[in-house]
């Protein structure tokens, strides 16, 4: 069974989000970019399923500018055994990068595509969805538990107050949420074979593929600042905040 | 315990910094020049090249020059040539322009983002096949049965808080090198230990040390004016405390404004983050960052002992190149261009003795003599008087530099001295307590709100990277003497007194720490250690 997993370079973790002054976007100049950390997970279940022997080959598969390379290294440093990069400097939005997977999974023919349930960049929680439905495959997503049953795959989905269990017909499309695995620290021999390992570049046009965004971002800004709290010395005053500044009762 | 793989390699830096990748681009410069076959690995700590660089920074090129001539073509970052030089003296309320002292005129330098300038350096040791591994720090120097250095381990990875091994357990890995060079920065981690173990400070002065607090702003384009540098010193210092601030216009509306203290101070009761947020409060400083906004924070300690407290430089195995070994250069205020020639200088005489076929362990001898024919030695040897007049306090020594620069051009017959600086602080009880002003949140901030800002992180669950020789010191000794000063030297709000069960506590917030080294070299009875946590933990500085 081959895997294919999709990664994306979004901007790292620890870095506290800017909108740029003008707030068109936010600010990415020299800020530490990294694997969006549930892409992350994605790779481990790829990696975990291969060790079980369930899969043979896993193929990474990033979209964006040139440097989303380093992210498809990291993703082979972990274990994944080749790359593609699908090289733009263009925005991609959700559905765009549906249509380049749902391109490549023609091309790959994997059983089974693992996805981040969302990028912490723009939390977006769309391209899973959108890739199965384009390929009419069914779709577990939220997993926190992936099992194969032959030529079912058994997920445990998180949902509102607890998991719920299906499953679905192989092929199939999950995206994977954050209490699946820990993914596993990248061992510095791994980083050195990665850089072995091939690499493949296409162009979205190469896939025949339409990026061109169909939502339009209107502006970026902080969210308010929160109002600091206060203290009240009885109930009346406690009543009368309530009634008149907040406005609640 | 898990068996480690190895991994060799011709010679192995530790430290991604400029003197580091400047080692590494020089070695594989010559290596390609002359056909040779040499492997070169850089290991840094920070997440990536770049994330724990932090500077001013007015870089001078000349070593940049000297590296990669055709560093325009090839996109360097540094776009903000000086245009005009500032020099103040500030009192309370006002401020009185100096004249610029000779060292720090910046005709033909550049403002820049040091960790730009390394993100860049680093790509460019790449395209010449050096390995330039990031996330992995260098906790163990590794020596051979002769005692000679064969190379480092890096950390493991996954330990617990009480050191067992954590579900996601990776042991380190060690790299042997036949020359492992030493670039570790200011008070490096494996440096010290190198410094005790081959006896390389016997014979020179104790090294000192300033703290350098940094802010990122981007202020109202009205007023902003590239390439616009301003030094001051006096107020909010003492006339006693070592101090100066400088603030940098630069690209796009950007101002780096940052003050150094040196760590010589003498009242425990001194904070150099609020010093520094003080600073910002003079009326002569506070307009630049009004209506602006504050977007990165950190802080780094540096070497301030120049000429005289540059150690024994080489080892068996081994040699230290950069500010590990001190090549700061105080009154210029200036480091970058002689730790890179530090490290050029380092990777020919490298490069020379790996030619050669001596068999075991290398000394590189050569590295010595050479730097002391380059210009960073005369430049050194010249500046060497200047920061330990400051021990007369401010005045005395600002004469003092005036005639040791201008009359004796640096030639002076003697040489002065320093003391070391966890020596210097005094009891809280001779001292007295400073009242600093709360911050508004606007131009001043608090320590974690700053700390926020320096995208700072560890693995929680690791061992305490902040070790004590003696647990009861923090209290008995630090708490009870000099009314707790780690709580206020630590830029990061790592060190924290608490109360539980009516007995006060000290709390290490290990997470905080942006790896400035200020508790190592300030502790009164040296009884923190800092070693490297886990590899890619501390800030992710932008633009720093």
């Amino acid at each position: 069974m081959k895997i294919l997993v999709a990664v994306k370079r979004a901007i790292d973790y620890n870095v506290k989000a800017r909108p740029k002054s003008d707030g068109s976007g936010v600010d990415l100049a020299n800020v530490k970019m990294s694997m969006n950390p549930f892409d992350e997970i994605a790779v481990e279940e790829a990696i975990r399923m291969q060790e079980a022997g369930v899969a043979e080959e896993i193929v990474a598969v990033s979209v964006g500018p040139k440097q989303c390379q380093e992210t498809l290294r990291t993703a082979m440093a972990m274990g994944a055994d080749r790359g593609i990069l699908v090289e733009t400097d263009e925005e991609v939005q959700p559905l765009a990068v549906a249509k380049i997977l749902k391109a490549l999974v023609e091309k790959e023919s994997p059983r089974v595509v693992l996805l981040g349930k969302q990028a912490i960049d723009d939390d977006s929680n769309q391209t899973g969805q959108m890739l199965a439905a384009l390929l009419g495959w069914g779709q577990g997503t939220f997993a926190c538990d992936v099992e194969v049953d032959g030529e079912q795959l058994k997920v445990n989905r998180e949902v509102d107050g607890g998991t719920q269990s299906i499953a679905v017909q192989l092929p199939a499309v999950v995206t994977v949420d954050l209490r699946l695995n820990e993914p596993r620290y990248v061992k510095l021999p791994n980083i050195m074979k990665a850089k072995k390992k091939p690499l493949d570049t296409y162009s979205p046009s190469d896939l025949a593929v339409d990026t061109a965004p169909r939502l339009k971002l209107i502006k970026v800004e902080e969210p308010p600042v929160r109002a600091g709290g206060v203290k009240v010395a009885d109930v009346d005053e406690l009543v009368d905040k309530l009634r008149n500044e907040a406005k609640v009762i | 315990m898990s068996e480690r793989e190895s991994m060799d390699f011709d010679v192995v830096v530790v430290g991604g910094g400029p003197s580091g990748l400047a080692t590494a681009i020089r070695l594989r410069q010559l290596a390609m020049e002359q056909g040779a076959d040499l492997t070169v690995c850089v290991l840094e700590k920070g997440s990536e090249v770049g994330a724990h660089i932090l500077s001013g920074a007015v870089i001078e090129p000349r070593a940049l020059n000297e590296l990669l001539p055709d560093w325009k073509d090839r996109g360097a970052p540094l776009h903000t040539p000086v245009s005009k030089d500032r020099f103040v003296f500030l009192t309370e309320k006002r401020a009185i322009p100096f004249i610029t002292p000779p060292q720090m005129h910046n005709e033909g330098n550049y403002i820049i983002s040091l960790g730009n300038f390394c993100r860049w350096l680093g790509e460019q040791a790449e395209a010449l096949e050096v390995e330039v591994y990031a996330g992995f720090a260098a906790a163990e120097i590794l020596y051979d049965d002769a005692g000679a250095v064969m190379g480092v381990a890096t950390g493991d990875m996954g330990r617990l808080k009480d050191g067992s091994e954590g579900p996601n357990f990776e042991v380190g890995m060690e790299l042997h090198a036949k020359q492992t060079v030493f670039a570790e920065g200011c008070r490096g981690s494996l440096t010290k230990q190198l410094f005790e173990r081959f006896d390389l400070r016997d014979g020179v002065e104790p090294q000192v040390y300033g703290i350098g607090i940094k802010e990122l702003w981007e202020v109202e384009p009205a007023k902003h004016q590239p390439g616009l540098v301003t030094h001051t010193v006096g107020w909010p210092m003492d006339m006693k405390t070592y101090g100066g601030s400088f603030q940098y216009h630069f690209e796009e509306n950007l101002v780096s404004v940052g003050y150094v203290i040196g760590l010589d101070y003498a009242n425990p009761y001194l904070s150099p983050f609020d010093e520094m947020q003080r600073f910002k409060t003079h009326p002569s400083v506070r307009d630049t960052f009004a209506g602006g906004k504050r977007i990165a924070y950190g802080a780094r300690a540096i070497s301030a002992g120049g000429f005289q407290s540059i150690p024994k430089l080489t080892f068996a195995g081994g040699l230290i190149v950069g500010d590990a070994a001190g090549f700061l250069n105080v009154p210029k205020i200036k480091g970058t261009h002689t730790g890179m020639k530090s490290g050029m200088t380092a990777a020919e005489a490298i490069f020379e003795e790996l030619q050669s076929d001596n068999a075991g362990a290398i000394e590189a001898r050569g590295y010595p003599e050479k730097l002391e024919r380059s210009w960073v030695w005369d430049e050194l040897y010249r500046e060497r008087n200047i920061k330990p007049a400051f021990h007369w306090g401010l005045l005395p020594a600002m004469a003092y530099s005036g005639i040791d620069s201008l009359l004796l051009r640096g030639k002076a017959p003697w040489t002065l001295h320093h003391r070391p600086d966890h020596t210097t602080v005094k009891p809280a009880a001779d001292c007295q307590p400073i009242d600093y002003p709360k911050p508004d949140g606007e131009l001043t901030f608090d320590k974690l709100s700053s700390v926020f800002l320096s995208n700072t992180n560890h693995e929680e669950e690791q061992p305490c990277h902040l070790t004590l020789k003696d647990d009861t010191i923090p209290v008995a000794l630090n708490l009870e003497k000099y009314a707790g000063l780690e709580q206020r030297y630590c830029p990061a709000g790592v060190y924290e007194f608490i109360e539980t069960d009516g007995k006060m506590q000290l709390q290490i917030n290990a997470q905080n720490c942006v790896h400035c080294k200020t508790c190592d070299i300030k502790d009164p009875s040296q009884n923190i250690t800092w070693v490297t946590p886990e590899g890619s933990g501390g800030p992710n500085y932008p633009n720093m």
